[in-house]
């Protein structure tokens, strides 16, 4: 037994925990669950918790169903909504195999060994995600169009209204949890927030994201809300996206900042920038990886879906913010492809790799564009060699299919299964007649 | 809980990190003088004394205790495999020895079974400062009597360095002591953590811990000054 798991059992002990919820994520990026009571505890420790994974989105195997859940002892926490006389915390688990191999269909460890692979290089890798999503009166699409909460805007500071209150409580128990955030702000559009998390390591910062979710939601629907991360569900308003800071360290030292280079970046942040760039194409799937996501590019706002880079440019897909004078460890560059929708563990490990690949084979960053580009045409930007990220889940499952890093980094199993599940989605999708055609053909033809 | 003396100073980094891992305050010197001048009220409880390159220095320091020139309760004594024949005829020097290099889990029981024996039993199980009170045998911590929900990174953190209040650290101390040398990540994991921690003191106590511009952190106030 560890110290940690020590550690959990003698808090579990103390504070009379009642139940000890055991999540993992599926490779859609679903939160999952699985309760156990603290007589248990001990044993699981030991020995996982073993469960049947055929139903779960991307555990099916044709050989074995079941697989092992092992609790992570370092992310026990107390669950701050739980009823004061029923205490409950959770931990985040890895999936194994019965044989105690990790099991290839579980994003947290695909990230883990990402992860290690850039520690072979001495670096880790952080990330602070701008998380935004909707409040809205209802979960259920039947009545028609979602009905925001409010009608407020970027920055607006609005009196009592519901939606400013359901983030303030959402932030004070994220804080509580030790997940802190950096900003919060109403968005562009109606009922839209946004909630920025503070920097921290990439494998941290996707249990982050998991836990945010689930606290953003739980908080609107105990308000009889509902709020949702889907990346485009108003016609005509900007959609909520996740821009992603990214950053690498070497011991203490930030590898992306070069005080003498005019954009501030090393050659080693050069190269992570080039390399992002170069495979945007091949991960987009994956980073936007509903058949919604593609509207939210559409809105031609603040998800930019040009493969380029700037320091102030909307349209371009990655932002090197300009820093202030004398906080070299804050160089980082914003990855603005990705939504909330995604699966964290899966669109980080492929950013890293990306970026890892332009170091390793040492790719030249592209020029700075400094013209809106949603302003030229494909032609225009053909000849200035900026490209689109895909305009379709369809075309992004395509060019994913061809990407040896796509394959590599996510593992055969999750490559092929992820291929088959969105596919499939696409079909569905284009069987289904939307309320624009009706509109726009029934009449006419 | 009275700290134990340790010789010399600073004091090997893997017995600094095992009497931390431990829980035991300790305080680190260099020579007899230094010894005396920071002999708390009562005297030592106990001191550890590596006989290391230079055992010679070590003994002399022994033998100093035992003449009273430092007041001293128990004395353990590490020393090398290699040097073990240079314990004959010192056998009154010392109260107990262990081998150095050490094995973490042989030197907390030689520890545990010494100041026990002794009836100095020491072993800081309750820190508290101001509102913080922290119970080290149930690894739980209070803020006013009201419980805080830590991970165990953070409370190991808190625990460091409620435990060294005034006292400034830098990152890398802190990443080498709490979670130790083996661990792969920068000193933003330290950044990272005592940002958690402050968001679970909450906004009242936060500054409980302090950030020292370009050195690192601190908590509270020393009780020495």
């Amino acid at each position: 037994m560890s110290r940690e798991q020590e550690y959990v059992l003698r808090t579990v002990e103390e504070r009379g925990v009642r139940l000890i919820r055991l999540w993992f994520t599926d490779v859609l990026g679903q939160l999952k669950s699985v309760a156990i009571s603290p007589a248990e505890l001990e044993a699981v420790f030991d020995e996982g918790v073993q469960f049947d994974g055929t139903a779960i989105d991307g555990f099916s195997r044709v050989h074995e169903s079941d697989v092992l859940a092992r609790p992570d002892a370092t992310t026990f926490e107390l669950l701050p909504w739980a009823k004061a006389d029923e205490p409950s915390g959770r931990m985040f688990c890895n999936i194994e195999n019965l044989d105690g191999t990790a099991f290839e269909g579980d994003p947290r460890q695909i990230l883990q060994r990402n992860l290690q692979i850039a520690r072979g290089h001495g670096y880790t890798f952080f990330a602070a995600p701008e998380v935004e999503f909707f409040y809205f009166e209802s979960g259920d699409p039947a009545n028609g169009r979602p009905i925001p909460l409010d009608r407020a805007s970027y920055f607006d500071l609005t009196t009592s209204d519901v939606s400013s209150d359901l983030r303030k409580t959402t932030i004070h128990m994220l804080e509580a949890m030790g997940i802190p955030v950096e900003y919060s702000f109403h968005e562009d559009s109606p009922s839209q927030h946004e909630i920025d998390l503070r920097y921290t390591e990439a494998l941290d910062m996707a249990d982050n994201i998991m836990t945010l979710r689930l606290v953003v939601k739980k908080i609107a629907m105990d308000r009889g809300c509902y709020a949702t991360f889907m990346p485009k569900p108003l016609n005509g308003v900007q959609g909520s996206g996740m821009h992603t800071h990214l950053s690498l360290f070497e011991g203490e030292n930030n590898v992306f900042h070069d005080p003498d280079d005019e954009y501030g970046l090393s050659v080693t942040g050069r190269q992570f920038t080039a390399g992002v760039l170069h495979h945007a194409r091949e991960i987009t799937a994956v980073t936007n990886q509903l058949v919604n996501s593609y509207k939210r590019f559409a809105e031609k706002s603040e998800a930019p879906p040009f493969v380029a880079w700037a320091r102030n440019n909307r349209s371009a897909l990655v932002r090197v913010p300009v820093r202030k004078v004398g906080k070299p460890e804050s160089a980082r560059i914003e990855y603005r492809g990705l939504d909330g929708a995604t699966n964290p563990y899966l669109a980080f490990s492929l950013m890293l790799a990306a970026g890892l690949r332009g170091i390793t084979e040492g790719y030249d960053l592209p020029a700075e564009i400094n013209v809106n580009l949603f302003e030229m045409n494909d032609h225009q930007r053909g000849e200035i060699g900026i490209e689109p990220l895909p305009r379709s889940l369809d075309e992004a499952l395509d060019i994913m299919e061809e990407s040896k890093l796509a394959r590599e980094t996510l593992g055969e199993h999750v490559f092929e299964w992820f291929l088959r599940n969105k596919r499939t989605e696409w079909a569905e999708f284009q069987a289904q007649v939307t309320p624009f055609e009706l509109d726009r053909y029934l009449s006419a033809w | 809980m009275d700290p134990l003396l340790v010789f010399p100073s600073p004091a090997p980094p893997e017995l600094a990190q095992a009497l931390d891992l431990g829980g035991w305050m300790w305080k680190a010197a260099a020579n007899l003088d230094q010894a005396r001048s920071e002999q708390p009220p009562d005297g030592w409880v106990g001191a550890l004394i590596v006989a290391g390159t230079e055992p010679d220095d070590a003994f002399r320091l022994c033998r100093s205790i035992r003449s009273g020139d430092v007041h001293v309760g128990s004395v353990l004594l590490l020393i090398g495999g290699g040097r073990l024949a240079s314990l004959d005829f010192r056998e009154d020097l010392f109260d107990d020895f262990c081998l150095y290099p050490f094995h973490p889990v042989e030197l907390e029981a030689r520890l545990k079974h010494l100041f026990r024996r002794t009836g100095q039993a020491e072993r800081a199980e309750i820190i508290e400062y101001g509102p913080l009170g922290m119970n080290l045998e149930t690894y739980q911590a209070a803020i006013d009597g009201k419980p805080l929900d830590l991970t165990y990174m953070e409370y190991e953190l808190l625990r460091f360095l409620a435990q060294h209040p005034g006292k400034v650290f830098t990152r890398e101390t802190l990443l080498s002591r709490v979670w130790g040398y083996d661990y792969f990540g920068g000193a933003r994991t330290v950044d990272v953590h005592v940002r958690r921690l402050r968001s679970k003191l909450g906004e009242e106590h936060a500054n409980l811990i302090q950030t020292v511009r370009s050195v690192g952190y601190s908590f509270g106030t020393s009780r020495w000054v």
